[in-house]
């Protein structure tokens, strides 16, 4: 059971290894990162490339920890029992079982995730210490004893709005997510819009040289626009590849798989670039 | 596509993550901004920035940024050889056209002139210049291929219509890293509600659930209240007297207008550091002095403290018994200050002067160390970071 990332996921090598490491060893993992770079997406899609059940909690600030495990429910109880329903005499009818008792209970392994940890009270994570460490659990209530049929992999997400106590943390694996350099991006990028430089390149020489319509464009570019227009979305490639190469002309056949598919985006490329020069 | 705006956007420190990155590819995509740089940088502000007071680190990121493209006019040159262009360019001439080429000396030389004056012309431009026509020695304009010039007006268009909405920099007072003044106080303020409203939840109200059960016939009626907030302890320790002064009115006025939200709050002042004692009353400060010790027993350890001064003074004051200005201190202030540190779990200094004066030595430096380097500056973000370490 190896996690290499998943066609909709890149995962760094370094995170890869977190990853394994935590299935491996059967430890929670706690992941934290700047917003926005997939910390629960990590989980969700753990789940799907292992084959697994996702459960998660999301945790706001009125979360607490017994929440996850069960939660007896007095007030239904004692309305019942205003009513006389036969129920009332059984209190594990108003037992609701939480996430952590959902994952200890399921046939297969699960991927369970706790999102967001820190939202919660600074007391949550210490409560609970001995359950993530041992898995089971007790319910005083019905005087049964929890225990997890398969270890679930844990995947603990934090935004570091609070710190976490060191006894918690000495329990998890631990893994920050640094924000993507360059070469990440644009393989992240490629994975959520793939072949969009070229989409929105094709598009906006299409919709110049009216080889096709598009409702709701509000008005035609002028050339000049356009040329602007290109030399953002292609920016990056071309800064790179003219540094690399002063000799445009060697540089054209590695250009054109980038910026533009196929021959007839080449063609009216080179249309636009006579327009241009013609224009001066 | 565009990572390269995305990396100097943040650079700028614009809060932006890859998700709203995403979400602006998105847009691109669904065509929301089509061949229009205004309609981008709409976009791209919408997409990117959720603070007004990052707009104007945004407008700056992105001027330099497309400063940076202006540079790579070459571009549609680079990627299409002359040699590909020349059978377009001849396809749309007339026989005609074609001789009057050739009576100039031919394409190729044509095509020369035509890049040297471009050169020419965006050297001037770059002087500063406006663009005297050429029309007369140019002999695209003789021939009449180009009605509209060169680039004459057309450069100066662009720049002038698109460019200009980012070189306003019309946000630049909701900039958080400016020192507070009247203008951003109230942003500050909001930062400090924020910090003093924690751990709202629902608790039940015994009181009221008995009472209306009972007028309920005995059947359950739940009442709950919302819990009370402020659960937050302030000291706050003001150094007056000297040029800090009126920065010190600034914050404490900014304190006084948040202290309904605090649970408890208390100001102190002493002056340049603290020694054995500071007083309350800034007036009588001579007579009426509270005990160092006393504080230290009085209030809890989950008190937050914070400091505000400038911690300019001679290295002595802090470090040696004696050292004080004012007065003969038995122990010196380094000490002092330790056993505040000590006692009170959460401790940071909020210093006026700029972020870029602080340096690392001097008594500058050693105040910073005392605390642990959480000192922060006196403005919105500054304000923002260090509640942000108080409530941890």
């Amino acid at each position: 059971m190896k996690f290499t990332g998943t066609e909709n996921y890149v995962a760094t090598d370094d995170l890869q290894m977190a990853v394994n490491a935590a299935i491996t060893l059967q430890r929670p993992l706690l992941i934290k990162g700047e917003p926005g770079t997939g910390k629960t997406l990590l989980a969700e899609e753990m789940a799907s490339a292992l084959g697994m059940k996702l459960i998660p909690w999301h945790i706001k600030s009125t979360t607490k920890a017994q929440q996850g495990l069960y939660e007896y429910d007095a007030v239904s109880r004692l309305r019942d029992s205003q009513l006389g329903d036969e129920k009332v005499k059984d209190i594990s009818n108003y037992i609701v079982k939480g996430k952590l008792w959902e994952a200890f209970e399921a046939e297969e392994q699960v991927v369970l995730l706790i999102d967001e940890i820190d939202k919660a009270d600074i007391e949550f994570p210490n409560d609970l210490l001995l359950e993530l460490d041992r898995m089971e659990f007790f319910v005083y209530e019905t005087q049964q004893f929890v225990k997890a049929n398969k270890r679930p992999i844990i995947v603990i997400t934090s935004n570091n709005e609070k710190e976490l106590p060191d006894a918690f943390l000495r329990r998890c694996f631990f893994h920050y997510i640094s924000f993507p350099d360059h070469d990440t991006m644009k393989s992240i990028v490629d994975v959520h819009f793939p072949g969009i430089q070229q989409q929105v390149v094709k598009d906006a020489l299409e919709v110049f040289f009216d080889v096709r319509k598009v409702p709701g464009l509000k008005k035609k570019p002028s050339t000049s626009e356009l040329i602007d227009w290109l030399k953002l979305l292609m920016a990056d490639e071309l800064t790179a590849k003219m540094l690399q190469d002063k000799d445009s002309s060697s540089a054209l056949p590695p250009l054109y798989g980038a910026l533009v598919k196929n021959e007839q985006d080449v063609h009216l490329l080179q249309k636009l670039a006579f327009m241009a020069r013609r224009r001066g | 596509m565009l990572i390269d705006f995305f990396l100097e956007v943040r650079r700028a420190k614009v809060p932006a993550s890859l998700r709203e990155f995403l979400d602006l590819l998105e847009a691109l995509q669904q065509r929301l901004a089509f061949a229009d740089m205004e309609e981008f940088y709409y976009l791209a502000r919408l997409c990117l920035v959720k603070d007004e007071r990052h707009f104007d680190k945004f407008d700056l990121a992105f001027k330099s940024y497309f400063e940076g493209i202006e540079h790579l006019d070459q571009m549609l040159e680079a990627l299409i050889p002359d040699d590909w262009l020349r059978a377009e360019f001849e396809k749309n001439l007339t026989e005609e056209e074609k001789a009057k080429i050739d009576s100039l000396g031919g394409l190729e030389e044509l095509i020369e002139t035509f890049k040297k004056r471009m050169e020419e012309q965006k050297e001037r431009h770059a002087g500063g210049n406006k663009w005297i026509g050429t029309g007369g020695t140019s002999p695209f304009g003789a021939d009449g291929y180009n009605p509209e010039g060169f680039r004459i007006g057309q450069k100066k268009g662009r720049h002038g219509r698109a460019i200009k909405v980012w070189e306003k920099r019309e946000f630049r007072d909701l900039d958080d890293s400016v020192t507070l003044g009247i203008r951003n106080i109230k942003v500050a303020l909001r930062r400090l509600r924020k910090f003093a409203r924690q751990g709202a939840a629902d608790k039940l109200d015994l009181d009221d659930t008995i009472r209306s059960t009972a007028r309920n016939a005995g059947y359950l009626d739940l009442k709950m209240v919302p819990e009370r907030h402020n659960a937050v302890k302030v000291l706050i320790f003001f150094d007056v007297g000297g040029s800090m002064d009126p920065h010190v009115k600034v914050c404490e006025e900014l304190f006084s207008a948040a202290r309904l939200e605090f649970k408890h709050m208390e100001y102190f002042y002493f002056h340049n550091f603290v020694y054995e004692s500071v007083w309350t009353n800034n007036v009588r400060r001579m007579n009426e002095t509270t005990s160092t010790w006393d504080i230290l027993h009085k209030y809890s350890s989950d008190y937050k403290v914070i400091f505000v001064g400038d911690a300019t003074m001679a290295p002595y004051e802090i470090s040696h018994p004696g050292g004080s200005i004012e007065h003969w201190n038995e122990e010196a202030g380094a000490t002092w200050f330790q056993r505040i540190t000590e006692h009170f779990r959460k401790v940071v200094w909020i210093n006026p002067l700029p972020e870029g004066y602080w340096g690392t030595g001097g008594s500058l430096g050693m105040t910073k160390q005392l605390v642990s380097n959480h000192m922060y500056p006196l403005t919105v973000d500054g304000l923002e970071s260090a509640m942000k370490h108080l409530s941890k």
